[in-house]
């Protein structure tokens, strides 16, 4: 009844190729928009945005990146947490050997100087395909974990391997308050965001896609592997160094390598595969899904108890709250395979039909 | 049918979210002074995360039994960490603003220390670190929220060569020596080492860097490297489960358990309890206490809490190595904010900033440490503007099979080394971080 387009016509070739073709959609996204930078920042207290909006933001941003690579170009990588640890290191490099350099502009480097190492390390996907690929990924991590533990000049000759970044200034403006950085991460997430979701439309992420689904037949109608290959490789590691580069300055302030280890590539391809392979909107689900739910679950429980009288250590609801995830993963992946995205699309189609299904 | 149900429960734990999200703190009373607890009693260190948090939570229990901090009970939280550093994070913002305030954190990890290292400052709440943290932060002229009271990691590396000079007969007797350093590979592994490279280069012995992997299970390369290489001492920079392997894996290769020296976190009873006989003759060096069963404070605690069915943990860990050193900590916060008390008004709750004032101004003397059931397992603490530890004597403990027994006097670490390289690592952060020193009128308030 309220989400139907009937009676929009596209006239044009430029309505007819928009993001959102569908009046609703378009209002929807405008009202989230206005949420997220109007009413959020309005109504959020400072734990909202350090311990929940902020990590959440970037982690998406972050799956955005991983998505493109494994959902649209079907190239299961491993190596994220390293891709964002060189985004992160990068960025801290020029932002401490260069004086007087915009955090911007360090932050974009870091995302260039984590490209090339992604497009190094994703040379071996040019022979080696699936998990033996995800395996060759591995190696990225395990590598990148070691140079920044070892090698002095990355950290620039910190005693104990740990760095921190002075405060974050844009434009003259401080990113200090939970607003300001929770603003700056939403800049960055919705840029990309856009720009993520034209390429994917475009000619290259149809590229992608054919390569995703059957390489030998890409490269019969004339699409050159290494060129989509590295291209993905590219792009995602940019948006995923970035992200590294965000965790690091905006988020932690201070980091070590053990805060993009290989645990932080396990949780980033979960997001992506249970919000959605080759889905942006599934990057977002899945990081809210992986982010905000042992959060949730973790103050939920000892609320439920004392509700029936029952009094949890902490350590019972950490465990809890474990399996409880655990079960909650195994039971989405049940219901719908394609992730937490095909459960939104189809929710979608419901809603066209109702209230008058066929 | 599904997608419906779906939704709904989507709508469910939407609304859940909200409410808990939102709880009001509104029930912040007058005479309660909140403790956050970040302890970890799940995960890879939870065998000696738990003691510690136990003890913590028992002396704050003990403080209530005996009528409070001037008559302000305490309330605490806790708020699982599992060692992970995000997740301290949120903790830490979860409980900073609750119950009116947090009066300090004591995070006891060193990953967690870095980060709210950067936090602390602009939520002035003052930062415990109790023997852990960074070794720098010594400097209260830079770090004026950090307190890594008794001792840093850079404390015990000098204790632990001093030990090593006085068993080979004089520092100068180190020359030619091989010592290896197997280290956690982390913030906290890594501590130790400039101060070692300072002390190798005065007395002319050799460092060799053995890191491991957190969490340390898989050693036998590191122990293969030992035999090869057959150092004179092995200093052991472990925690949790990485030092009962790093001592079955010295039995393994047959290296001298004598020769061995932990850190005070390698040194506790989880640490050596799976080993047994094998682990005879290790030594670890600690922050003046060891395991402290006939204390007062330990027979204090057994009366007045655990008597009364309120213990947190299992009766027989009282008194043991970790449990002492949570209680310690615990105390250390509860007498910074009495000191803050004495100047800002007795029987008041106090901020963090007040908090700041009596943890910077810390004097406790043997009269109250005898009198709080301290005396003899520690020596008087006070702390100023310029030096946040208070204390920088050690003693080294050793294993005999059973239990662990003091083996050497008490050692003091020589500032004459540390200062110069605390002010130098703490005007690096000061440099990065674009921060100036404080000015000695700052000092005063």
């Amino acid at each position: 009844m309220l989400y139907r387009e009937n009676g929009q016509f596209k006239t044009s070739y430029s309505a007819d190729q928009q993001i959102f073709p569908i009046l609703q959609d378009r209002i929807a996204m405008g009202l989230l928009l206005a949420v997220a930078f109007v009413a959020v920042p309005l109504l959020g207290s400072e734990y909202m945005f350090r311990a929940i909006f902020i990590p959440f933001l970037i982690l998406s941003l972050a799956a955005l990146g991983l998505n493109i690579l494994v959902g649209y170009c079907g190239q299961i990588s491993l190596g994220t947490g390293a891709f964002m640890a060189v985004g992160a290191y990068a960025a801290y490099n020029f932002q401490v050997r260069i004086e007087g350099m915009p955090v911007l502009l360090s932050m974009l480097l870091g995302g260039v100087c984590a490209t090339a190492v992604g497009v190094v390390f994703g040379i071996p996907s040019l022979r080696i395909k699936g998990l033996y690929l995800a395996v060759a990924t591995l190696a990225a991590q395990f590598f990148v974990d070691w140079a920044f533990l070892r090698i002095k000049w990355f950290t620039n000759d910190s005693a104990s391997g740990s760095v921190s970044v002075a405060n974050v200034n844009v434009f003259g403006l401080a990113i200090e308050t939970p607003v300001a950085k929770y603003l700056f991460c939403l800049s960055f997430l919705i840029v990309f965001g856009l720009l993520a979701k034209n390429l994917v439309r475009s000619h290259i992420g149809r590229e992608w896609m054919a390569i995703r689904d059957m390489d030998v037949a890409a490269a019969v109608i004339g699409i050159r592997p290494v060129h989509a290959k590295l291209s993905a490789f590219a792009v995602s590691s940019f948006i995923v160094g970035v992200a590294g580069a965000l965790w690091g300055f905006v988020y932690l302030g201070s980091w070590e390598p053990a805060a993009f280890s290989i645990d932080r590539s396990f949780q980033l391809l979960f997001m992506v595969i249970i919000g959605g392979l080759g889905s942006i909107m599934g990057s977002f689900f899945g990081a809210a899904f992986i982010v905000l739910l042992p959060i949730l679950l973790d103050q939920l429980l000892p609320a439920l108890g004392s509700l029936v009288g029952l009094d949890f250590d902490t350590a019972v609801v950490s465990h809890v709250v474990s399996m409880i995830f655990g079960a909650l993963i195994v039971f989405f992946l049940i219901a719908e395979p394609h992730g937490l995205a095909r459960l939104w699309a189809v929710a979608k189609e419901k809603l066209r039909l109702w209230p008058f299904p066929h | 049918m599904k997608l419906k149900s779906l939704a709904l429960a989507a709508a469910l734990s939407a609304v859940a979210l909200s409410t808990v999200l939102t709880a009001p703190a509104a029930y912040a009373q007058a005479k309660e002074q909140f403790f956050p607890l970040l302890p970890y009693r799940t995960g890879p260190f939870a065998p000696n995360g738990v003691p510690w948090a136990n003890g913590f939570a028992d002396y704050l229990k003990l403080v209530n039994a005996q009528g409070g901090m001037n008559g302000v009970k305490i309330i605490f939280e806790e708020c699982e960490t599992g060692y992970l550093t995000d997740k301290g994070v949120e903790c830490y913002e979860r409980l900073k603003g609750k119950h009116g305030g947090a009066t300090m954190f004591q995070p006891l990890s060193t990953g967690i220390t870095f980060a709210l290292t950067e936090k602390a400052p602009a939520d002035k709440i003052p930062l415990i670190t109790a023997g852990y943290g960074r070794s720098e932060s010594q400097d209260g002229g830079v770090f004026k929220w950090n307190f890594p009271l008794m001792g840093t990691y850079w404390v015990a590396a000098d204790a632990l060569t001093q030990v090593i000079g006085k068993k080979e007969g004089g520092l100068d007797k180190l020359k030619g020596k091989k010592i290896a350093l197997v280290y956690h590979d982390s913030p906290y592994g890594k501590e130790p080492i400039p101060l070692l490279q300072e002390r190798s280069k005065m007395h002319g012995f050799e460092l060799q860097l053995l890191p491991v992997t957190s969490p340390g299970v898989e050693q036998k390369s590191t122990w293969l490297q030992i035999r090869q290489s057959k150092p004179d001492y092995v200093l052991l920079w472990g925690w949790g489960v990485m030092n009962s392997t790093a001592l079955k894996e010295a039995v393994a290769t047959g290296y001298p358990r004598e020769k061995m020296y932990g850190v005070w976190w390698s040194g506790a009873e989880p640490d050596v309890k799976d080993v047994g006989d094998g682990a005879k003759g290790y030594n670890a060096v600690t922050m003046q206490h060891g395991a402290e069963p006939n204390s007062k404070i330990v027979k204090d605690i057994l009366a007045l809490v655990h008597g009364k069915g309120q213990g947190t943990g299992p009766k027989e860990e009282v008194g043991s190595v970790l449990y002492m050193r949570g209680a310690i900590s615990a105390m250390l916060g509860v007498e910074g904010v009495k000191r803050a008390q004495e100047r800002f008004g007795k029987g008041k709750v106090m901020t963090g900033e007040q908090t700041r004032w009596g943890l910077e101004n810390l004097a406790l003397d043997q009269k109250k440490l005898d009198a709080l059931g301290f005396a003899g397992v520690m020596r008087p603490v006070s702390t100023s503007c310029v030096d946040h530890v208070g204390a920088n004597w050690a003693r080294v403990h050793t294993w005999d099979g059973a239990k662990w027994s003091f083996t050497s006097d008490w050692l003091q670490a020589d500032e004459q080394i540390i200062k110069p390289m605390v002010k130098a690592a703490a005007d690096k952060y000061a440099a990065e971080k674009k921060l100036t020193r404080r000015t000695p009128e700052d000092c005063q308030s």
